[in-house]
């Protein structure tokens, strides 16, 4: 027990002095735009990650719950006068909502059923928000009013670097909470042995929708930071490569580790910027990384490097 | 005064009786044992009482209520707990985190809270796993509390699960057969461990093909071939009905079971 609020302690110690030092060797403000990406996506990725890693149920069409988030930031102060901040709250409730109506009947189907319907869920989400233009400019996108809180205009990727780092923080510590509560634990013994789970009085359905709705809350405060941080959004980041894209990272950087979820935005988000000196062969190589780190760490990178390293500790 | 009673319960897969016309009532206390040749419905009787499967006729009543069609949870929130033949087990939990998981019912379980892991949840959580040490204590797994459960051996998993399902505190306990696979060691201790649980009042349910342990240890025994019933009575009187020494026994376990 002792150990486990350690590492958890530990976990988000680490991860607040990376967030601290990395700007010391941050050669210019393109450095700070990219981190700031790479902190959207893990956030994203962390609560796809407690419904795909911890409760053992996959969706497809999260990126769906990201446009929410970030449309939400985009229609609601330029049409309706809501303030930047309360639109924030609007997505995330509408997300959850969304996902509460939706989920009900959808999570009783399972794996690969499971995924298509989520697919589905989607592409008409992406479908509305690049057809219904009068509200959201269409597949051209709409500008995005700034942030400001109590008077304070949150605008520049060095800021934006310090506020998504802080979301991702405090994202990274109410997933790592859930771990050692009965909440969490349930969500882990459904993903082990439904039946099981079921006997022992775990109310599966209302479990399975919980981390459903949780998960698309955090996709659409992710939609949100994305949207004023860009000051532009376009139906891209409600489509389905990036539902895949934030399925690549939670499987790449390993299923229930919120760690790896990190790492996995880390890589994905990263790497294809490195491999731009490739010109031309940018993708292919990025293909091929994928699929060789897949073979050789098929439980993804957090958890398998970890692996190794306590063989090698005991060894 | 009986707290679970099955009436007339049967189930058909494709146009197959698995289980036809069988009933029982088992009192605080008490246990009884459920017998059969492999196949002759046990395991899906069990599935049936505890709501995984939905039967085509019959009723089960658990203290007074009618509870037929119940999911397997509902069912565990009235006091129904079950292991499984084929192991259930949550295997990338602990031993410990799974006798935990037992303890879903009694816990309180709201989600923010747990987001925010509030001083209450981890008092809760200190509750919980000194519960879960207990129990994993009196099936002897204490030292393997803190090991991931698909990395224990077979017997300990059988021992889990009981552990796990007592963890609820239920007043019925279906135990599908909890020696199998196990060695004469282990058997004995999973003998004095159902024993001790059915005198603090809890009722069991046990199929167990482990005929030594069965005649041993019931109250009562309920003998099924075919998905029906053969016999009823106590260990003594199941053991001389010639119905059942040739059905379940055959003739060379008749010969056997005289000099026994």
């Amino acid at each position: 027990m002792g150990a486990l609020l350690n590492q958890r302690f530990m976990t988000l110690a680490v991860l607040a002095v990376v967030i601290a030092v990395l700007p010391l060797v941050f050669p210019s403000s393109y450095y700070f735009r990219v981190a700031s990406l790479v902190w959207v996506s893990a956030l994203a990725a962390i609560g796809l990650n407690i419904l795909m890693g911890q409760a053992g149920q996959v969706s497809l069409g999260h990126a769906a719950f990201f446009g929410i988030g970030a449309y939400a930031v985009a229609i609601g102060p330029t049409h309706l006068g809501i303030p930047p901040w309360a639109a924030i709250l609007v997505g995330a409730v509408l997300s959850a909502v969304l996902a509460y109506l939706v989920g009900r009947p959808i999570l009783r189907l399972k794996g690969h059923y499971l995924a298509i319907a989520t697919l589905g869920l989607g592409v008409l989400i992406a479908l509305v928000i690049s057809t219904e233009s009068g509200w959201t400019g269409g597949p051209d996108g709409m500008p995005v009013e700034r942030l400001t809180l109590f008077g304070w205009r949150v605008s520049g990727s060095n800021t934006w670097y310090w506020v998504t780092g802080a979301l991702l923080l405090i994202g990274t510590w109410i997933a790592l909470n859930l771990d050692e509560t009965p909440t969490g634990r349930a969500f882990r013994a459904l993903h082990d042995s439904e039946v099981a789970a079921q006997v022992v009085g775990v109310d599966v359905a209302r479990f399975k929708l919980q981390a459903f709705v949780i998960a698309a809350v955090y996709a659409s405060i992710a939609g949100s930071a994305l949207a004023f941080m860009n000051g532009f959004i376009n139906p891209d980041q409600a489509g389905f490569l990036h539902s895949v894209e934030l399925v690549t990272i939670v499987v790449l950087g390993g299923l229930g580790s919120i760690v790896g979820s990190i790492v996995g935005a880390a890589v994905l988000v990263t790497l294809p910027q490195a491999l731009t000196i490739f010109h031309e062969y940018e993708h292919l190589l990025l293909g091929l990384i994928i699929i060789v780190s897949m073979i050789f760490m098929r439980n993804g990178i957090v958890p398998s490097l970890s692996g190794l390293f306590l063989r090698r500790a005991r060894s | 005064m009986t707290i679970l009673t099955a009436t007339d319960i049967g189930i058909s897969f494709g146009g197959v009786k698995a289980v036809d016309g069988v009933g029982f009532s088992v009192s605080p206390g008490q246990i009884l044992s459920i017998i059969g040749p492999n196949g002759a419905g046990k395991t899906t009787l069990f599935n049936i009482v505890s709501g995984i499967y939905a039967a085509s006729r019959g009723t089960i009543h658990l203290a007074d209520e009618d509870v037929t069609g119940l999911s397997p949870h509902d069912l565990a929130a009235r006091g129904l707990s079950r292991t499984f033949q084929n192991l259930q087990i949550f295997q990338r939990m602990t031993a410990c985190e799974n006798v935990m998981v037992g303890r879903h019912l009694r816990e309180k379980c709201s989600l923010l809270p747990a987001l925010f892991r509030t001083p209450s949840v981890t008092r809760q959580n200190r509750e919980t796993r000194a519960a879960a040490l207990d129990l994993l204590a009196s099936v002897g797994l204490k030292d393997a509390a803190d090991v991931p459960a698909g990395s224990l051996p077979y017997g300990a998993c059988k021992r889990l699960e009981i552990a796990r399902a007592l963890a609820a505190e239920p007043r019925v306990l279906l135990l599908d057969e909890p020696a199998a696979g196990c060695n004469a060691v282990e058997t004995e201790e999973i003998d004095h461990l159902i024993r001790q649980v059915a005198d603090r009042g809890v009722a069991v349910v046990l199929v167990e093909h482990d005929m030594k342990l069965v005649m041993k240890i019931s109250d009562r025994i309920l003998v099924l071939e075919r998905g029906r019933p053969l016999a009823e009575g106590t260990p003594r009187e199941v053991r001389d009905d010639p119905k059942v020494v040739e059905a379940y026994l055959g003739q060379h376990g008749a010969r056997e079971a005289a000099r026994a």
